[in-house]
């Protein structure tokens, strides 16, 4: 067994492999999930302003097909024809095709989550906005999205922690991610069970205290209910 | 109450199931199975799978007699083996090539069916060692890492690894290829040396070869290194592209067993000699490389 650690992490450096892939990872999904909440916000806004004022058509009918597409396909394929066909002849970082990718990827099932959220307000609450003189904006910020967010947190913390996984994928573009350093490992130790236990863990560990974070950040919000 | 029918019902369902798969593997078919009956027919399936995992343990102790060879390797790497939709391979599959023709003729001469298995490169070592596959055939170079984990036969064929680069390319020969950025295929001898020879962060590892010959083509990475055969049918498929005349290595491609199973070395050893003196393996070989 320490003989095992010794050659897959130890012997030249190969930990590097691992410490670096991590950063580059946690880089992916801290910017995926920026660009997913910006991305879904605006969509989610959009559908529901059609959906409860019938205004924004052109808009709106943009979003679905965003929404069509994205969710239709696998993020692998929208990964690959990004790097390989839309940046086709251009030589660009992978890390930032990683972030596209992705960042697109996530906004679409985040803008769904944000409009169930939207949706699941009584129509009474928008009311009560509108007729204490509040205008469609003031009262979509003011009263209708504090109490969506605080109902959708934790199908967003969901997205994000299968983003974090999902960012494994990245090593078909030759993104050196955590998952493609214990790859690396692996190849050149051909020892299948130490590189990829410890690139599992590494995920569990860091998926845990993700929702830790979020389960404090749910009891914050809970604490206006009182 | 009403959870106790439902653990009843589930119970029901779980033995029904696998009382279909039981039948599926027994040969018997009834059509009104009772749950007592699903039970025992539950039990007779296990016996039964138990048995055969018997027979199938024999068999693994007694490999050459009868039964199926399975071979491991990376179908995207022509001419030593890719897919070809027009042909038929060996084990009856689309996988084709030098490799794969030899693993069959092998396979002939052991009196075994040859089953190929096309999986990821990097993933064909971990196949051997958890018995997955008999053997490896897939242009595997002999390394000394390589040998701490599984035993190679006889070498079959000798190959260099070549460099590609654009016909615009202002790399000439590999001493140029200091500070360029390198595709490579993952976990080939090309991507160990040029991590080696040219440092870890000049490496761009991509899952298959023809991935970083794309790379390359689309000027994300300078040059590619590769096996020389591969690396010529790649030139030829792509505009714009060559091959450095000098070479960046020269190695030898052998099979790969498992760890300590000799009785299978031995037997490969015998039938790649025995190619080799009737003159088989290079016609196998003339067959896919046309002399220059």
């Amino acid at each position: 067994m320490s003989q095992a650690i010794y050659d897959n992490f130890i012997k030249d450096d190969r930990w590097r492999y691992i410490t670096d892939g991590l950063q580059v990872t946690l880089e992916v999904t801290f910017f995926s999930v920026l660009i997913g909440i910006v991305i879904g916000f605006l969509v989610a806004v959009v559908r529901s302003t059609y959906d409860k004022t019938g205004k924004l058509k052109v808009l709106n009918a943009v979003c679905k097909v965003y929404l069509t597409v994205i969710r239709g396909t696998p993020v692998l394929v929208q990964l690959m024809i990004i790097y390989f066909v839309i940046f086709g002849s251009v030589n660009i970082s992978k890390v930032i095709v990683a972030v596209i990718s992705f960042g697109i990827n996530s906004g679409a099932y985040v803008a769904e989550i944000f409009r169930s959220g939207i949706m699941s307000i009584d129509q009474g609450q928008f009311e009560a906005g509108r007729s204490l003189g509040f205008n469609y904006v003031q009262t979509m910020w003011y009263i209708i999205m504090p109490q969506a967010l605080k109902n959708v947190l934790p199908a967003l913390g969901n997205e994000f922690i299968s983003l974090l996984k999902e960012t494994s994928v990245g090593s078909y573009i030759a993104l050196q991610d955590l998952t493609k350093g214990g790859d690396i490992i692996r190849s050149r130790t051909y020892d299948a069970f130490t590189p990829l236990i410890a690139v599992a863990l590494i995920y569990l560990a860091l998926v845990m205290l993700f929702s830790w974070l979020i389960q404090i950040l749910e009891r914050r919000l809970r604490q206006s209910e009182r | 109450m009403k959870k106790r029918f439902l653990t009843a019902a589930a119970a029901a369902i779980c033995a029904v199931s696998l009382a279909a798969c039981g039948s599926s593997s027994t040969g018997t078919t009834t059509a009104d199975t009772t749950a007592a009956e699903a039970a025992e027919d539950t039990t007779a399936a296990e016996g039964g799978d138990s048995a055969a995992e018997e027979t199938e343990a024999a068999e693994d102790e007694t490999e050459a007699s009868g039964g199926t060879l399975v071979m491991a390797t990376n179908a995207e790497f022509p001419p030593y083996e890719y897919h070809d939709s027009s042909q038929v391979g060996p084990d009856g599959s689309d996988i084709v090539g030098i490799d794969a023709e030899i693993a069959g003729a092998i396979a002939d001469q052991m009196g075994m069916d040859l089953v190929i298995e096309d999986i990821a490169f990097d993933s064909l070592i971990p196949e051997l060692q958890s018995g997955k596959a008999d053997f490896v055939a897939a242009g595997m170079t002999v390394t000394e890492d390589r040998l701490v984990n599984v035993d190679f036969s006889d070498t079959y064929a000798t190959a260099v690894q070549s460099v590609i680069v654009t016909n615009d390319s202002d790399i000439a020969s590999v001493d140029d290829l200091a500070g360029k950025k390198i595709g490579v295929q993952q976990g080939t001898t090309g991507d160990l040396y040029a991590t080696d020879d040219f440092g870890d962060e000049n490496v761009d590892r991509y899952p298959k070869g023809v991935d970083a010959v794309q790379a390359l083509v689309q000027g994300k990475v300078d040059a590619v290194i590769i096996d020389n055969e591969p690396a010529k049918v790649f030139v030829g498929d792509n505009e714009g592209l060559k091959l450095l005349d000098t070479a960046y290595a020269e190695e030898e491609y052998a099979i790969a067993v498992k760890k300590g199973n000799t009785e299978l070395l031995d037997q490969i050893n015998a039938a790649i000699a025995e190619l080799k003196d009737s003159g088989e393996l290079e016609s196998i070989v003339a067959k896919y490389i046309t002399a220059e």
